[in-house]
């Protein structure tokens, strides 16, 4: 009680009234959130929780709900409403099952792929390389987020051309290059998404001790053996937290299937060639990755990877 | 341990379902199989005033330029002096982008192709034009008056801006002797299989239809964008075959230049303007318009129901309308200019609008304007449904497969 009594008679004689004043509320919001320690929690998490909550999942509620609508046929306009003809159409119709089986036929191709080359690399830089050598191939990898993704997938497209650079390199060999199609975009996908994979891998592979290989092969193993029976299991939450980006990355993608796919379709083309004029059948359509990356995490989670994350 | 986790997703799976459902459940429908095309009464402007200060434009790139882009290609600069109004340029990528940011309400004006154009006008989105504001309207070639993509009820909504046709280009080194017909873009045994590059778009579909109506006349197609179940079955057939022996869609028209000057496809449709490029750059090709004819875009200056800035937006269209500015448009983006006068003047101008027919109309009676296929045949019949756009997309999708 004496408190406030003092502090107004203080406060004209101090200097610098302004600074006692903030110093004050500072004080109180500090006690006040000292004292409550749910309020103190709400002010830290409101700001990411707004966002993941309202923009982010809010974004896909509607995208769900749209999905139910329907357009009108003539202006293309999105009418609401509720109708299960948009699931009934990407299910039934073949053009789009095939698309939809294509998609993730490339996304699993382009996956496997990441993880076949970021095993080697990884162990090279993880325990062959010099510190200086391994720099550079950090470098070497991450190099790809440095460039803008038109750029990259322009390069590729100038790659694969009729004539191009990777026809000239073949031409010795008697042999010429796959040209655009389910190859190209698998290869160009794969060199896009590879740093999502390569990362995890490298960094799981430093902190396998160093001796355990040396007791694998102290037990007479051979070095393809390690690799199998000790780098590998040691690997497998990274290898599951890469493919969970290559995957998804791949699966959504459809830039670079117009430029260097040739005349195939994706999901990604799909949803974008009704984007405009059928709204609702592209949420519909959207949903389908959705579906896929969940089941993906769920096998993931079942396979007890993610927990070690 | 697993219900919990299921849980909160059935609640927002069927919090969704509800939500949904408040949407309203009888789908509304305008414009649906009951004879003419409803189009909301929106009336047109009576008179310009004075200047807003801005007018915000969505166009095709090329058609409104401040000379950022190319030093050489600047008719912004003078109108904003003359007139007050700055422009604002959004560059729309494919017509039904443009149709999107239309409905936003955010833009004045657009330059629309016919495939856009009875979709803004049906939807309400744009304004009927008063043409007796718009002095240089009367120098429009006749060809381009009273079209059926902006024109509706005796009311015009459209200021033409220019049109092309959808040519057949060819790589001059891979097929040396000048095709006159598509039937190598079409035929399953075609030579040049795996090296044809098709446009990546439902109205492609009428492509196919011109095609069928020199080839098929049993389909009885008589206008590529009035077809009936049966003849878009047989589009998409035609489509299927081709895609058997097709290389490669476009979409973006540098994506096309590299193509066809690489050699990476040996022909296929193009616009006159990527061939221009081509050219510009050293590309061996070559375009022709094919003997069964072709499709073609005819784009027009529609003003927005909802435009904040009418009288700039008047303006604009004036000014672009004029023979000057339409001549350097047309030229600059590669096109046949809509005002005759365009065609005059310089020895430029008489060589430009040669090589694109801009005056003959005999040219362009052999082109199929891009218009919004809808459920009412344009081509006038009265006893069968037209398949819709719609329906086009969905085609669409099963050719690509």
């Amino acid at each position: 009680m004496a408190v406030p009594t003092i502090e107004p008679e203080a406060a004209p004689t101090s200097a610098p009234a302004s600074d006692t004043s903030r110093s004050g509320t500072g004080d109180r919001v500090s006690r006040l959130l000292h004292a409550r320690p749910k309020l103190r929690l709400t002010a830290l998490l409101a700001l990411p929780l707004a966002w993941l909550g309202v923009l982010y999942i809010g974004s896909l509620i509607l995208l769900f709900i749209t999905a139910f609508w329907t357009t009108d046929t003539f202006t293309s306009k999105v009418v609401p409403g509720f109708t299960l003809e948009n699931f009934v159409e990407i299910l039934t119709v073949p053009a789009y099952q095939l698309t939809a089986l294509r998609t993730i036929g490339i996304a699993l191709a382009v996956t496997v792929l990441c993880a076949v080359l970021a095993l080697p690399l990884g162990l090279f830089m993880a325990k062959v390389a010099s510190p200086r050598t391994r720099a550079i191939f950090a470098i070497g990898i991450t190099l790809p987020l440095w460039a803008g993704y038109l750029v990259k997938v322009f390069s590729w497209r100038i790659t694969f051309m009729t004539g191009g650079p990777l026809d000239w390199l073949l031409a010795p060999l008697g042999m010429t290059g796959p040209g655009y199609g389910t190859m190209a975009l698998v290869i160009t996908l794969a060199y896009l998404w590879f740093p999502y994979m390569a990362v995890p891998v490298y960094s799981a592979f430093r902190q396998i001790p160093d001796n355990l290989f040396d007791a694998s092969s102290d037990l007479g193993a051979r070095p393809w053996a390690t690799v199998r029976t000790v780098a590998i299991p040691l690997l497998k939450p990274a290898f599951i937290a890469g493919s969970i980006f290559t995957f998804s990355l791949s699966l959504g993608d459809y830039i670079a299937a117009q430029f260097v796919g040739g005349k195939i379709q994706v999901i990604g083309t799909v949803i974008a060639s009704n984007i405009n004029l059928n709204p609702p059948l592209a949420a519909a359509f959207g949903t389908v990755p959705i579906v896929v990356v969940v089941l993906y995490l769920f096998l993931a989670r079942k396979s007890g990877a993610l927990k070690q994350l | 341990m697993k219900t919990t986790k299921v849980l909160p997703l059935a609640a927002l799976a069927s919090l969704s379902l509800v939500l949904a459902g408040c949407g309203g459940s009888a789908p509304a429908t305008s414009g649906g199989g009951n004879g003419g095309i409803q189009v909301p009464d929106i009336p047109a402007a009576t008179e310009v005033g004075e200047s807003e200060g801005e007018v915000n434009i969505v166009a095709w790139a090329g058609f409104v330029e401040d000379g950022s882009t190319n030093p050489d290609a600047d008719w912004v600069t003078q109108f904003e002096e003359e007139t007050g109004c700055t422009v604002n340029r959004k560059v729309g990528a494919t017509s039904d982008e443009m149709v999107q940011l239309m409905r936003t309400g955010e833009y004045d004006l657009v330059s629309a192709s016919g495939d856009a154009s009875l979709r803004l006008i049906a939807g309400g989105d744009v304004a009927p034009i008063n043409t007796d504001l718009i002095p240089n309207f009367g120098n429009i070639v006749e060809g381009l008056k009273g079209q059926i993509y902006d024109t509706l009820n005796g009311k015009s909504y459209g200021v033409p801006i220019g049109r092309g046709a959808n040519v057949l280009m060819y790589n001059t080194e891979a097929v040396p002797e000048a095709p006159d017909s598509w039937e190598a873009t079409w035929d399953p045994n075609s030579e040049y299989a795996g090296e044809i590059m098709a446009y990546d778009s439902p109205i492609f579909i009428a492509d196919a239809a011109v095609y069928l109506m020199a080839t098929q006349p049993e389909l009885g197609i008589t206008n590529p964008y009035a077809l009936d179940k049966d003849q878009l079955a047989a589009a998409v057939e035609l489509l299927k075959g081709q895609n058997k022996i097709a290389g490669e869609y476009w979409n973006d028209a540098l994506k096309a230049v590299s193509s066809i000057s690489s050699g990476t496809a040996s022909l296929g449709t193009g616009w006159q303007v990527i061939v221009n490029i081509a050219q510009g750059d050293g590309g061996k090709v070559e375009s022709v318009l094919p003997k069964e004819g072709a499709t073609g875009w005819s784009d027009t200056w529609m003003i927005s129901a909802k435009s904040k800035n009418p009288n700039c937006a008047y303006k604009w269209m004036d000014w672009a309308s004029s023979a000057e500015v339409n001549a350097q448009i047309a030229q600059n983006f590669g096109m046949a200019p809509a005002n005759a006068l365009a065609c005059e003047g310089s020895k430029e101008n008489e060589e430009h609008c040669a090589t694109f027919h801009a005056t003959d109309e005999d040219y362009y009676k052999q082109v199929w304007m891009w218009t919004t296929p809808v459920e009412q045949c344009v081509d006038g019949r009265t006893d069968v449904t037209c398949t819709n756009y719609q329906e086009w997309t969905k085609a669409w999708t099963e050719v690509k497969g």
